[in-house]
C-alpha cells in the first residue's frame, strides 16, 4: 500500500483529473501526496476482512424511519424547470441555445 | 468547580453579542424596533468592520431591505410574525441564492450567478429572515482556517492575527462580530463546529439528512451538511427548527418528524447520561482547552448529569478515512467544473481538452487540486481496494462504534478542536498539520450523527474554547439540552 508516489504517477493522476500541473506544482503535489498517504497507511493495522464497505450513512437509520424507503421518492409529475435564458446566462460562451466550446476534433 | 475565564470576559475589539432572536421578534411585534432600521444598522456595522474581518463577499442590500419592509408592514398590520421575522442572516457562499454570485470561495466560480435558491435559503426566506449577504469560506469548503479562499482569508474577530477556523470561517466570524444574528454554514469534516469553537459562537452539525443539501455546491456528498451558527444555543435551535425537515429535491433528505429544539434548550439535564471518550483527551490536546472542557463537564455533573468514561477505540483512524472518502467524492463532484456550462474558462485554450485542463488549472487553488489528485489516486485502478474500499470499511466500524456508545449514553462530550484559534499562516504550508485540526470533528461527520460546538470558556490569552456535544442520529434535542446546560454555567445566565 505504501509505495512512494512517483512524479510519473502524479502526472498520470493529473491527466485522469483533467488538471494541467506546472512542473514545480507536480513536485509539491508529489511531496504532499506522499506525506498524506504515509499517514493514511495506518489503516492497514485494522482487519476489515469481515466488514462491508459503507458508502452512505442512510442505511444505518433507514430501518427507524417512519415511512418505507420508497415513500421518500418524490411523486413523478410535471413541474416547471429552470428558464433556459437563466441557465445560459451563466455559460462562458453560448449562442443562447447551445454551449459553445473550442474545436473538439482537430483536422 | 475549576475556575476558568468565561467566554464573555475574553471579548476582543470586534466582538459583540447580537440580541437574541426571541427578544428581536418580540420587539418587532410590539413596534419597539423596525426590521428596516435593524437591517440598516447591520449594513452600517458591516461597512465599518468587514474590511478588517473579510467575512462578507457580497451584500444583498436591495433584497434585504425589501424583506425587512415586508416584515415591518406585517408588524404594523398586527399580523402574526413568522419565526425568524426580521432576523438579519448571512449565507455561506457555497449555498445558492438566485441571481447573487455564489463563488464557493473559488476563482472558478467568480462570475457564477445561480438560477435557483438552495432549500435552506428558501426556508430562511419563508421564515421571514432578512438575507444580508454571502459569506467567505475556504475554497469549495476545503480547509480548516479559511486561508484557502480565493478572496482572501477571514480574520478572527476575537484576535485579528488569528484564523476564524474553517471552512465556514466567514459564517462564524460574522456572528462573533455581530455582523449577523445568525448564519448558515456547512460541515463536511468539522467546518461548522471548529470555526464556532475558534470564534466563540454556537455551531450545529445536524444529522445527515436532517437539512436539505439542495442548492449546496457539493464537496463530498455523503458527508456534506448544512447547519446554523448563532450567538446562543437557543438561537441556534430556533434557526435549525426552520431549516430541518424533508425536501423532495434532496434524495438523502430524511422524513423523520422535526422535534421542538427550542423547548429542548429549556429542559434540565438531570439524570442524563453523558459519555466522555478517553480518545478525545489524549496527546495533542492543548492543556488550556482541556481545562475549559473539563470545567464544562463539571458544570454538567453539577446539574445532575451522570458522567461516564467511554471508549471510542478506532478514533485515531478517522482522519485517514475522512481524507480518503472526502477527497474521492470531491474528485467526482468537482469534475463538473470544466469551463463549459458555468464558471471560469481559460482564454489560452486551443482545443476542448486544453480548455478543460487550463480552466481547471487556472481556476482551482492549491488545496482543491491536492484533494482532487488524492481522491483520483484513491479511486484509480490498482489503488481502489487498498484506499477507497478500505476507508469505506473502516467508516462502518467508526459508525458502529458510535451506535454502540449511544446505547449506553444520551450524549457524548469532548473538545471541539485540539487547540484554540491558531495564527494566520501557522499551518498553511503543511497540509497534514492542517488536517489534524479536524481530529475531534471528522468521526461524527463519517458516522452521520449530530453534533454542535458551544463556548465553554477561554484560554488565558482570551481565545474562546468550544465544547463539542455529539448525539445519535436525529438526537438534536438531546444535544441542545446538554449545550444549554453548559451555556448556563459558562455564561453565568
Amino acid at each position: 500500500m505504501s509505495a512512494e508516489v512517483t512524479i510519473a504517477e502524479v502526472e498520470r493522476v493529473a491527466e485522469l483529473a483533467n488538471l494541467e500541473l506546472a512542473a514545480e506544482e507536480a513536485a509539491h503535489m508529489q511531496r504532499d501526496l506522499n506525506a498524506i498517504l504515509g499517514y493514511v497507511d495506518q489503516l492497514r493495522q485494522i482487519d476489515t476482512s469481515q466488514v462491508e464497505p459503507m458508502a452512505q450513512v442512510g442505511e444505518l437509520f433507514v430501518a427507524t424511519r417512519t415511512d418505507s424507503r420508497g415513500e421518500s421518492l418524490r411523486v413523478d409529475e410535471l413541474r416547471p424547470s429552470l428558464q433556459r435564458t437563466d441557465v445560459m446566462d451563466s455559460a462562458p460562451e453560448t449562442d443562447g441555445a447551445f454551449f459553445k466550446t473550442p474545436k473538439v476534433i482537430e483536422r | 468547580m475549576r475556575e476558568t475565564m468565561s467566554a464573555q470576559e475574553s471579548v476582543g475589539p470586534l466582538r459583540q453579542k447580537p440580541q437574541s432572536i426571541r427578544k428581536l421578534r418580540a420587539s418587532l411585534a410590539e413596534g419597539h424596533q423596525r426590521a428596516t432600521s435593524l437591517a440598516e444598522g447591520y449594513y452600517a456595522r458591516i461597512e465599518r468592520f468587514n474590511p478588517q474581518i473579510n467575512a462578507y463577499l457580497a451584500l444583498t442590500r436591495e433584497l434585504a431591505m425589501e424583506q425587512a419592509a415586508a416584515i415591518d408592514a406585517q408588524a404594523a398590520a398586527g399580523n402574526p410574525l413568522p419565526p425568524l421575522a426580521g432576523v438579519p442572516v448571512g449565507i455561506k457562499d457555497v449555498l445558492t441564492l438566485r441571481g447573487v454570485p455564489a463563488t464557493a470561495g473559488s476563482r472558478i466560480l467568480e462570475n457564477y450567478r445561480p438560477p435557483y435558491d438552495a432549500t435552506a435559503v428558501t426556508r430562511l426566506r419563508d421564515a421571514g429572515a432578512v438575507l444580508l449577504g454571502k459569506l467567505n469560506c475556504d475554497e469549495f469548503a476545503m480547509g480548516s482556517s479559511n486561508e484557502n479562499s480565493a478572496y482572501g482569508p477571514v480574520r478572527n474577530p476575537v484576535a485579528l492575527d488569528r484564523v476564524p477556523g474553517g471552512s465556514s470561517g466567514g459564517s462564524a466570524a460574522a456572528v462573533a462580530a455581530d455582523l449577523a444574528v445568525a448564519t448558515l454554514g456547512t460541515d463536511t469534516g468539522g467546518s461548522i463546529r471548529q470555526p464556532a469553537s475558534f470564534c466563540g459562537v454556537v455551531g450545529v452539525l445536524p444529522t445527515y439528512g436532517r437539512v436539505s443539501r439542495y442548492g449546496l455546491i457539493a464537496f463530498a456528498s455523503s458527508l456534506d451538511r448544512v447547519g446554523p451558527f448563532a450567538a446562543s444555543v437557543q438561537d441556534a435551535a430556533e434557526v435549525l427548527h426552520v431549516l430541518a425537515g424533508h425536501d423532495s429535491l434532496d434524495a438523502t433528505s430524511a422524513t423523520q418528524p422535526v422535534d421542538d429544539y427550542v423547548a429542548a434548550t429549556a429542559q434540565d439535564v438531570k439524570g442524563m447520561k453523558i459519555g466522555i471518550p478517553e480518545e478525545y483527551f489524549g496527546e495533542g490536546l492543548d492543556p488550556e482547552v482541556r481545562a475549559a472542557v473539563e470545567a464544562g463537564i463539571d458544570a454538567l455533573r453539577a446539574q445532575g448529569c451522570e458522567i461516564r468514561s467511554i471508549r471510542l477505540r478506532h478514533t485515531q483512524y478517522a482522519i485517514p478515512v475522512y481524507y480518503l472518502v472526502a477527497t474521492a467524492e470531491a474528485s467526482a463532484n468537482l469534475a463538473r467544473f470544466d469551463g463549459v456550462r458555468f464558471g471560469y474558462r481559460s482564454s489560452s485554450a486551443t482545443n476542448l481538452s486544453s480548455m478543460y485542463k487550463l480552466s481547471r488549472e487556472e481556476g482551482f487553488g492549491a488545496e482543491v487540486k491536492r484533494r482532487i489528485l488524492l481522491g483520483t489516486y484513491a479511486l484509480s485502478a490498482g489503488y481502489y481496494d487498498a484506499y477507497y474500499r478500505k476507508a469505506q470499511q473502516v467508516r462502518r466500524i467508526l459508525a458502529e462504534e458510535f451506535r454502540d456508545a449511544f446505547a449506553e449514553v444520551d450524549a457524548i462530550v469532548a473538545p471541539t478542536a485540539p487547540t484554540a484559534a491558531f495564527r494566520i499562516g501557522e499551518k498553511s504550508a503543511d497540509p497534514l498539520a492542517m488536517y489534524l485540526a479536524d481530529i475531534y470533528t471528522v468521526t461524527a461527520s463519517l458516522a452521520g450523527i449530530c453534533g454542535l460546538s458551544v463556548p465553554c470558556g477561554a484560554t488565558a490569552a482570551g481565545l474562546p474554547v468550544g465544547l463539542q456535544v455529539l448525539g445519535p442520529h436525529f438526537g438534536e434535542s438531546a444535544i441542545f439540552r446538554v449545550a444549554a446546560a453548559v451555556e448556563r454555567t459558562t455564561q453565568g445566565e
